[in-house]
């Protein structure tokens, strides 16, 4: 029997030999880095790892990495995906897309991506505006945005990734920031383990065209106070010093937002997050500043059978190609006649 | 006994005992309500006589609506069959026998009929009331609209339940059976075996018997009427001798499972696994149904969210080392237009198939055209070649989706296949090939890391290697974007770009070396007329060309099967020709090619009326040419 000993691989082993052509200080930088970093630590095989994207600056990653990647089209790329995985369920599929390609032009396909739990990462680098095509309002967009396209400000109300993402019935929503390294890496690391669909919202700057976009909960003087880091099972708490939680109003269905050691509450009255209710990852990924701090971590994971998975059920899985007899057999089922 | 053309066979005998008339060839249309089962009769029908041995052609002809208002003209269902002794190449002109279950199907279909064909009315069903709705203002049983033809009136719904006055059925569900009871007396005016369709019953309705039972009981008692009623002088059916086929095993056929299994069969011959995307559209979606639930022969078939999924999860799949085909009807195909760009510039396989439909957008959805044919050779944005292959009839289907098969992996290219509504819905009889028999195709995948070059051409082919992701060593990145021609890098280099521009055109183009020279279906390789043809006007076409050759006309029959690029040898062909007729179900597009490519005159002869070609039409318009 032979061995093989692996050489244990480290990020450079992910980086491809192109230049990488982001503005300089892009957001988008700080996540390549983050998954070159992350990748290692994974147990992965070079070779079974596909990126596929679309169109958009998040969508040049694949160039960026040393394995397979396929740049489609504009907001198609879950649908490349799918098909890659129906081909090769073994490929371990990422799908890069960005808040225009995946949610504008290529919704409907991130949708239903997501309802039918293919097994694959999707990344979505959300900056709140088109970047390509320099610079128009995305479907993130906070309405009153100025643009090329909206000079008088943006009327459309923009659609929160993470609840479109649940709405959509994602097994596995999760939320970092583009200059959160640890936390980037913790999420894929999360998102790679879940088997199904896993979808990662990544706010991420763009210097150019929407710089500082994010900074109102991301801005290292106010992230204490309204960033609220979840994890299963753990308070939800917040603040420099871990003194404010959530919790429900008695009387009422709201959550607000409740300062511990005031009015008699105590850590006890806060809510603990559950990682497998839907209910509770809808009310965390609704929460937005100034009233609430902007939920962070897995707010939802609960897995269930993948694409992949029911397919085998049905023997509609990856049968080998047929021969020869298994074709004539096919072609005689039902009344055949013989004329002599 | 005579044999003679069914379309002169007077239907009178002399005074005496029943007879059975001999006929060469017998044109039947079933026609009644989109809830008759009229199609499912049709279906029956042919399989009888199939199993008979005559050879046949059907066209199954119904509305969009599933369940259009009960009585109304747009809710007619029609199935039409020509079969006979003598090989049968279209569903026929006109029919000799017209069975309408309801005044509705008569004033829809009883034009088409021929004078004098026999046209059988369910007087039971022509209630003042049913009479006008289907708008007629008289009778037609009394006005003398019948008159032309030779009118059998019988109070089938009377009959039907007359026959099932046992069964504990409503009145609603014993009327139901009328399409059964139909089928029998047909059954019975051409001699045919009611066994396979009792079986048929049985299964159908396993879970119900009672209902089988009285489907059995109906169409006995129409039987039994023919046997013993008085009809017309003595009127003792017609008989139509098995034609003269080559050996071997046959089964009927529709043009979208020869399609599907054309498909599966060529997978196999290339020892691929196949990816089938695809979104629901009529007329393609039969396609699909024919595809889904055959995992087991290396399948996946997938339906997409839309059509744009539909190709790009193809396009996936490729990528992944798979055959990936996706399949709709002209709207859908130009909704995956950006999804061939990306299989065109990615350079890998891909089999679309378009199962064409007629007019724009919505048009005609279960109405037949040629109308894609631009689409398919042009519609796309930028210099975007690919190869375009079409079906001729439903056996055809088979083996055209071999070759594309063939095509899209040895030049790494999409592949349309043009089918059409009428394909992919009509029956004939197919003599099933053994597998074993045929060419594989070989497809070798790169594994080899050394010197590997993702654009990197072969010098006979032009096509590049084909790596399947997930292979070691072989690791790299492609895109719709323009790319380097051999590393694959992205590249705005102009002379790169004219490079790439010139080779996805002169790949295509160098098809034309690896398909058959262009041959002359029938008649001579140069002459006074060839008439040109590409899809389902072939029958017709051959019928016409057939009939004309026999009183002396010199014409001949081409027919292409590959639109584009075109056999190398189609140019001096067409040269030789004085006049070159093109009859399309289109307004004029292969003769625009034609005209374009060849500088010839070729003429064109164009319908849309969502109906094929009658043979008469092209007959008339070959008389007609002048020199």
């Amino acid at each position: 029997m032979n061995v093989t000993t692996k050489t244990p691989l480290t990020d450079k082993d992910f980086a491809s030999d192109q230049e990488v052509r982001w503005c300089p200080g892009c957001g988008d930088y700080a996540v390549l880095k983050a998954l070159q970093r992350a990748l290692p630590k994974m147990d992965v095989e070079k070779e079974k790892l596909v990126f596929v994207s679309g169109i958009g600056c998040s969508s040049r990653f694949p160039y960026y990495m040393a394995n397979y990647g396929f740049h489609t089209i504009h907001g198609r790329a879950p649908a490349v995906a799918t098909g890659i995985t129906l081909a090769n369920s073994d490929l371990d599929v990422w799908v890069i897309s960005g808040d225009g390609d995946g949610l504008s032009i290529g919704g409907n396909h991130l949708l239903h991506v997501l309802r039918r739990n293919v097994d694959l990462q999707i990344l979505l680098f959300n900056n709140e505006i088109y970047g390509l095509t320099k610079g128009q309002y995305s479907p993130t967009s906070r309405v009153g945005t100025k643009s090329p396209s909206t000079p008088r400000g943006s009327i459309d109300h923009p659609i929160s990734a993470a609840r479109f993402a649940l709405g959509a019935g994602a097994r596995f929503v999760a939320r970092s920031v583009d200059t959160l390294q640890p936390h980037l890496t913790e999420m894929f690391h999360r998102a790679h383990d879940h088997r199904g669909a896993s979808f990662v919202e990544i706010f991420q700057n763009c210097l150019v065209y929407n710089d500082g976009v994010f900074a109102h909960f991301t801005d290292r003087k106010v992230a204490a106070d309204r960033q609220l880091h979840v994890a299963h099972g753990k308070p939800l708490l917040f603040g420099e010093n871990k003194d404010k939680g959530l919790r429900i109003k008695p009387g009422t269905m709201r959550v607000e937002v409740v300062n511990l050691g005031e009015n008699g509450v105590g850590e006890d009255d806060v809510l603990v997050h559950d990682e497998t209710d839907r209910t509770v990852a809808s009310v965390l990924a609704a929460l937005e500043p100034p009233e609430f701090p902007v939920a962070l971590g897995v707010l939802f994971c609960k897995p269930g059978p993948s694409h992949e998975d029911a397919l085998a059920t049905q023997q509609a899985g990856e049968a080998p190609p047929p021969g020869p007899a298994d074709l004539n057999a096919l072609l005689r089922r039902g009344h055949t006649w013989t004329v002599a | 006994m005579v044999v003679t053309e069914a379309v002169s066979a007077p239907l009178e005998e002399k005074s005496g005992a029943k007879v059975r008339r001999e006929v060469l060839s017998v044109v039947v249309r079933f026609a009644g309500d989109s809830g008759d089962g009229i199609q499912l009769t049709g279906s029956q029908f042919t399989m009888s006589t199939a199993l008979i041995g005559n050879d046949l052609a059907t066209f199954p002809d119904f509305p969009a609506e599933i369940r259009a208002p009960v009585g109304t003209t747009y809710g007619v269902s029609a199935f039409q069959i020509n079969f006979g002794a003598r090989g049968i190449k279209t569903a026929g002109d006109e029919p000799d026998l017209l069975v309408a279950l309801n005044p509705a199907a008569l004033k829809v279909n009883l034009d088409a009929v021929r004078r004098g064909g026999v046209v059988v009315i369910d007087t039971g069903a022509c209630t003042p009331r049913s009479l006008r709705k289907a708008g007629y203002e008289g009778n037609p049983l009394e006005d003398g609209t019948l008159s032309p033809y030779q009118a059998i009136e019988i109070d089938i719904s009377q009959h039907t339940q007359e026959a099932l006055g046992d069964f504990d059925l409503s009145q609603k569900e014993k009327l139901r059976s009328k399409n059964m009871w139909s089928l029998g007396l047909v059954y019975w005016m051409y001699g045919r075996e009611r066994q396979p369709t009792i079986e048929w019953l049985r299964a159908k309705f396993a879970k119900r018997p009672e209902i089988a039972e009285a489907n059995i009981a109906a169409l006995n008692a129409g039987h039994a009427f023919g046997e013993t009623a008085e009809m017309s002088g003595g009127f003792g059916g017609y008989s139509v001798a098995p034609a003269d086929l080559e050996p071997g095993v046959y089964r009927t056929v529709s043009g979208s499972e020869a399609l599907a299994w054309g498909l599966v069969t060529g997978a196999g011959l290339a020892d691929l696994r196949m990816v089938f995307g695809s979104y629901p559209i009529t007329p393609a979606s039969s396609v699909l149904h024919a595809l889904a639930g055959l995992g087991e022969f290396g399948v996946t078939a997938f339906q997409a969210e839309d059509e744009i999924s539909a190709v790009c999860s193809a396009i996936g799949a490729s990528y992944a080392g798979a055959l990936g085909v996706t399949s709709s009807s002209g709207p859908g195909i130009a909704l995956k237009t950006e999804g061939i760009g990306l299989a065109i510039s990615a350079e890998l396989p891909l089999i679309v198939i378009d199962t064409q439909r007629a007019g724009p957008s919505t048009g005609l959805p279960t109405k037949t055209e040629q109308s894609d044919l631009y689409q398919a050779v042009f519609g796309r944005n930028a210099d975007s070649p690919v190869a375009v292959i079409a079906a001729r009839s439903p056996t055809d289907c088979f083996e055209v989706a071999i070759e594309a098969v063939r095509l899209a992996t040895k030049y790494m290219t999409p592949v349309i296949v043009l089918s059409d509504g009428y394909i992919a819905n009509a029956a004939e009889p197919w003599r099933i090939p053994d597998v074993e028999q045929l060419t594989s195709i070989p497809v070798k995948f790169r594994t080899d890391p050394e010197g590997f070059l993702p654009f990197k051409r072969n010098e006979e082919t032009g096509a590049r290697d084909w790596v399947a992701a997930g292979t070691p060593g072989l690791e790299h990145r492609i895109g719709g974007i323009e790319k380097d021609e051999e590393t694959g890098h992205i590249s705005y280099d102009p002379a790169n770009h004219q490079r790439m521009t010139d080779a996805r055109i002169g790949k295509i183009a160098g098809i034309a070396d690896d398909i058959p020279e262009q041959s002359v279906e029938l008649g001579k390789d140069r002459g006074r007329v060839a008439v040109v043809g590409w899809g389902s006007t072939y029958g017709p076409i051959n019928r016409a060309v057939t009939k004309l050759q026999d009183e002396g006309v010199d014409v001949s029959h081409i027919h292409l099967r590959h639109i584009w690029p075109m056999p190398r040898n189609l140019g001096d062909l067409l040269a030789g020709f004085k006049h070159v007729l093109v009859p399309e179900m289109n307004a004029g597009q292969l003769v625009t090619l034609l005209r374009d490519k060849y500088l010839i005159d070729a003429q064109g002869l164009n319908k849309v009326t969502g109906q094929p070609f009658k043979i008469a039409e092209i007959e008339a318009a070959v008389r007609g040419l002048e020199d």
